[in-house]
């Protein structure tokens, strides 16, 4: 780890006076579970590290007038999962209880969760986020959506499908001291083009302070992770689906988003057109994972993903449907309601 | 002369029974101290630069920046990483940097400037074709046996050829399949390192270590003095499984730096590090024809077998090839293959995970190809175990097929039948291993005031060495195992021998319950003079010394101690490897069943149940003995699931280096545990075997073999990933 220096401020605007409007010189530091990996491995190298735990205003979660909620980037994940307040939004807790560890849930915040750096083990080990190496070498864990340019990597967060696929937005300050904006959640991702770019839009010197969640507004949603294991590994492929349905059961809205296949959060339009004005049943969402992946273009070792991310489509639209998705819990519950 | 000898069953009140740990407390609380807890007064911190690359030549190699870093005290260059050496494998340690703290130590590494020329890279150890194309393989050895011999005039290679194929050809039935295991590491949770320090001219080493008598020798010889001048420290070891046996060339490399700064040193491998160089074990591929009678026993086996032990060759020995079940007319041939992955070391019970994963898998796809149960085949193939055990394992079956529930779970390969995407298997397989007593001696002291204390230069792996060590002393003097203080863990104590083939419990109960029984014939001498009883009738029972016949004629321990007068009574007992003994034994067998679950539709399989039944002699502990069973049956099923060293196919770098990425077995992916210990009288009285290695052998195998059960299908190299379970799928 190369020294640094350590602020710790306790408003938004004096976060905003400690980042750096270069690039890298400053890094904001929340749970710590992701950077401080990043700095042992000198990954990132920031002459400057900002702590903003200290700031209140990011620890709030905030029933908005009208409905919809309000999430203060530096609220821990744990507090997230068990806050009444998301209890309509099913979809997030499930991608948080898949994290699997609690470690990584209690120190883990909101903000940390969605703008991780990629779990590319290229990147990790230092050989850059957009390695040429990855093209012809170990890819199996990489995209197979979005992945035409050098950007090979996957957006590895958990519970960014689940926000996206319930229309999230993000309130983000800065660079200047009074400059604030809202914009869609998927605003914030982007697919670099080149190593001047980060997985997200951010400037260096503006910080994400709260996640807004609309009115759940009658909609059911699921995310649904491929896991290999029960550890806190990160999925092979995952989706979230929203469903707003009519009396009949017949689909209104819809929005399908896949996690660990793509550079960022995947929003399949394609898996939206098979499901709107159909019941949802396990042929119409199975024709909806295979919507979602006809456009995927697999890499030498990751063509398995493509079945995964199908998959992941098809049991998130069964859930969020109120139907059994038919993996091994579903299994093991029948067994228990058998006995 | 004592004659040494166990209590009976019901005679024991210490022996056999499920006690727990005496240092289950300082190890949950954390007060007890690991290597890498061992933080001296003024000391240095090491870390080292690892080569980048899989395989290149150094051309230059500039430390100045990394001398002038603040706090940065000494900056080592290894010899191998001169200008103009080669270095053949990712991660080969080049440069030591040693500061006042780590962050100076790590900031110093990263001013290190390395210039290499790339050199080509071979890291595809299951592609024969390509490894040969390369030049990268060699003859790994080879056996042939048939019933009918060649004749004079014969060419023998010709008739072994012809009576191969004649011996498939009469066979009922023939299966033809590849199977494989990739290299695994040894992933220790406490890396490999040391804390050192001279003090007058002495070094005193703390190392993570499994062989605490063995290596200040190493260090001494590596260091240019003499071992009096070296003393080994470590009283607890987060896991070797066989890595573990020297200090390793950082390990001398940490002592030179200690020497040449008059600090002592820290010297810990990184996370990556520890994956990436200090022990891996190899990898096996197979290609397999067996031809077998009507019932199912194998009549011939033919083999082509390849894999990589790193880049100084080596792979699994093809003397272990078919495993335990070998067929009276066989041929097998090894290939080895040099990869840029660094070298293997000694992984729980060389070569025979590989070996049973190799050829039990193919006896599996045997009873498949029959339709029949594979408990049955299996059954049937006892008739070829070479290691006279076949009525141990029978009975070791019928225990594992009860516990598991086997029939009422059996159905035919893929036969199972599916809810929504799950089908559900079964598999099984059988092991064998040494486990007999490695060399130890003991040096008991017992008090004039009934205090009781060893010494023994042999170490506890986290399995419970010194908890057993404390049941042998207590049960031979009729004490509690908390009226004896067992020291373990220094060079200092009388030589041990290392922990390695499951050699330890062996060891320690030989030469523990020898300086006992040793110092109670001298007890019971004293105590038969002032009880006026002879010293034949006496016995050592609840804390006293008494009349075997009349038991109320006895003395408290603690009187009978008092008559050894001032000075405490010392005994030294030795055992040497080898020697006949009542105590202790080796050859054991076990047979491990898996039940599993796979998801078609994604690849995954979650483990139901598994149950291990293994002997080991007679039992010290049942609770400890459980625990090693457990343990290494996770460790199986991390290794049968899981365990993945991935490496980049251009550099050779091992990409997966980390613990968030090199995936193991958690709590919840590894279902019911069922641990049968198989301790009949028959195994009791053949006194103590190591049994650390053999539950680790079958667990790949019986979980391949409950997957290919559920699936109908073959999924042919383990791990078994959603990958290569869905590849599989796709091309069945």
């Amino acid at each position: 780890m190369k020294a640094f220096e350590y602020a710790a401020p306790a408003t938004e605007k004096e976060v905003l006076q400690l980042l750096s409007p270069e690039p890298s010189r400053t890094e904001i530091l929340a749970g710590g579970t992701d950077l401080v990996g990043l700095l042992k491995k000198l990954v990132v190298t920031p002459d400057r590290v900002v702590n903003i735990m200290e700031v209140e205003s990011l620890k709030s979660i905030q029933v908005l007038p009208g409905g919809g909620v309000s999430v203060g980037t530096a609220v821990t994940l744990d507090v997230i999962a068990e806050h009444s307040c998301l209890d309509v939004y099913p979809a997030v807790r499930q991608a948080i209880h898949g994290i699997n560890s609690m470690q990584l849930q209690c120190q883990g915040t909101l903000g940390g969760e969605l703008l991780q750096r990629p779990r590319c083990w290229y990147f990790r080990q230092g050989r850059g986020l957009l390695s040429t190496e990855v093209e012809t070498g170990a890819n199996r864990l990489h995209a197979i959506l979005g992945n035409s340019g050098p950007a090979k990597f996957v957006s590895c967060s958990r519970i960014a499908p689940a926000l996206m696929a319930l229309g999230a937005e993000v309130r983000v300050i800065g660079p200047g001291p009074n400059d604030e904006k809202r914009l869609p959640l998927a605003d914030l991702f982007q697919t670099p083009q080149n190593n001047e770019e980060r997985e997200n839009t951010l400037l260096p010197n503006q910080l994400v302070t709260h996640i807004i969640l609309p009115p759940v507004a009658g909609r059911t949603c699921a995310t649904y992770e491929v896991r290999h294991g029960e550890g806190p590994e990160f999925p092979l492929a995952a989706a979230a689906a929203a469903l707003r349905m009519d009396h009949r059961g017949v689909v209104e809205t819809a929005r399908v988003v896949m996690g660990q296949v793509a550079p960022i959060p995947w929003l399949s339009s394609e898996a939206e057109q098979v499901l709107l004005g159909r019941v949802v049943d396990e042929r119409v969402a199975e024709q909806a994972g295979e919507a979602a992946v006809s456009r995927a273009t697999p890499l030498s070792e990751n063509t398995y993903k493509v079945q995964l991310a199908k998959v992941a489509v098809k049991r998130a639209i069964l859930l969020a449907a109120g139907l059994d998705c038919g993996d091994f819990r579903s299994h093991a519950r029948q067994i228990e309601e058998l006995v | 002369m004592t004659e040494y000898n166990w209590p009976k069953r019901d005679a024991s009140t210490v022996i056999g029974k499920e006690l727990d740990r005496v240092d289950g407390l300082v190890k949950a609380t954390g007060a007890a101290k690991y290597t890498y807890d061992i933080n001296l007064k003024n000391q240095l911190y090491a870390v080292a630069l690892g080569c980048p690359h899989g395989h290149c030549k150094i051309k230059s190699l500039d430390i100045s920046a990394a001398s002038s870093v603040p706090g940065v005290v000494h900056v080592h260059v290894f010899d191998h990483a001169q200008p103009d050496r080669e270095i053949e494998w990712e991660g080969e340690l080049l440069v030591v940097v040693a500061a006042e703290s780590e962050g100076a130590a790590r900031e110093g590494l990263s001013k290190v400037k390395l210039e290499v020329e790339k050199l080509d890279v071979f890291t595809s150890a299951e592609d024969l074709q390509a490894a040969e194309k390369a030049g990268r393989t060699s003859k790994g050895g080879g056996k042939v046996e048939t019933v009918n011999e060649p004749g004079d005039d014969d060419d023998e290679e010709e008739f072994v050829e012809k009576e191969i194929e004649r011996l498939l050809k009469e066979s009922k039935y023939v299966v033809e399949g590849y199977y494989g295991i990739d290299a695994i590491t040894h992933c220790c949770l406490e890396p490999h390192g040391s804390t050192v320090e001279w003090k007058d001219g002495t070094l005193e080493a703390h190392l993570s270590t499994q062989n605490v008598s063995g290596t200040d020798e190493q260090f001494a010889r590596d260091l240019k003095v003499t071992a009096d001048n070296v003393t080994v420290h470590c009283d607890y070891i987060g896991g070797g499984f066989g890595s573990k046996f020297a200090p390793d060339y950082w390990g001398i490399a940490a002592a030179q730096i200690s020497r040449e700064t008059g600090r002592p040193v820290k010297f810990m491998l990184s996370r990556d590090q520890e994956l990436k160089i200090a022990g891996n074990r190899p990898s096996g591929y197979i290609k397999v024809r067996l031809g077998a009678d009507e019932k199912g026993v194998v009549q011939v086996w033919d083999s082509v077998s390849w894999g990589s032990a790193g880049a100084q060759g080596g792979a699994v020995s093809h003397s272990v090839l078919p495993y335990v079940l070998v067929p009276k007319n066989y041929r097998r041939v090894a290939t080895t293959i040099k990869c840029n992955t660094a070298p293997s070391r000694a992984w729980r019970a060389p070569n025979h995970p590989q070996a049973c994963a190799m050829s039990q898998t193919a006896l599996d796809d045997l009873a498949g190809k029959m339709g029949a149960d594979s408990y049955d085949v299996f059954l049937a193939n006892l008739v070829n175990a070479t290691n006279e055990k076949a009525d141990v394992y029978r009975e070791q079956m019928q225990i594992a097929a009860k516990l598991m529930d086997w029939k009422a779970k059996w159905h035919a390969h893929g036969k199972g039948g599916a809810r929504g995407s799950i089908v559900d298997g079964l598999g099984m397989a059988l092991h064998t291993w040494g486990g007999g007593a490695n060399e130890s001696s003991c040096l008991l002291k017992v008090y004039p005031d009934g205090g009781v204390t060893s010494f023994c230069g042999t170490q506890d792996l986290g399995s419970g060495t010194r908890t057993v060590c404390s049941q042998v002393l207590a049960e031979t003097f009729g004490l509690g195992i908390n009226d004896v203080r067992v020291n373990i863990g220094s060079s200092r104590y009388p030589n041990s021998g290392a922990s390695g083939g499951s050699t330890t419990i062996g060891a320690v109960c030989e030469s523990h319950r020898r300086a006992a029984q040793d110092a109670l014939v001298k007890i019971f001498d004293l105590a038969a003079a002032e009880l006026k009883v002879a010293a034949d009738t006496l016995e050592a029972v609840g804390g006293k010394i008494r009349d075997r016949n009349n038991p109320a004629k006895n003395l408290t321990w603690q009187k009978a101690c008092s008559l050894l007068g001032l000075k405490p009574l010392e005994t030294t007992a030795s055992y040497v490897r080898g020697t006949p003994s009542p105590l202790s034994n080796s050859g054991v067998a076990g047979v491990q069943m898996a039940h599993v679950e796979v998801d078609r539709e994604t690849g995954v399989i979650r483990m139901k149940k598994f149950v291990a039944v293994q002997d080991q002699g007679l039992v010290i502990n049942p609770k400890t003995c459980k625990s090693q069973i457990y343990g290494a049956v996770i460790m199986g099923i991390a290794a049968a699931l899981f365990e993945e060293r991935i490496t980049d196919p251009a550099t050779g770098v091992f990409v997966n280096a980390e613990l968030a990425d090199y995936r193991l077995a958690r709590l919840g992916d590894i279902g019911e545990i069922v641990v049968e210990l198989y301790e009949p009288e028959s195994e009791r009285i053949r006194g103590v075997i190591g049994n650390g290695e053999p539950p680790a052998i079958s667990p790949k195998a019986a979980i391949s073999n409950a997957v290919a059960n559920a699936l109908g299908i073959r999924v042919p190299v383990i791990p078994l990933t959603p990958k290569r379970v869905l590849d599989a799928l796709a091309k069945a």
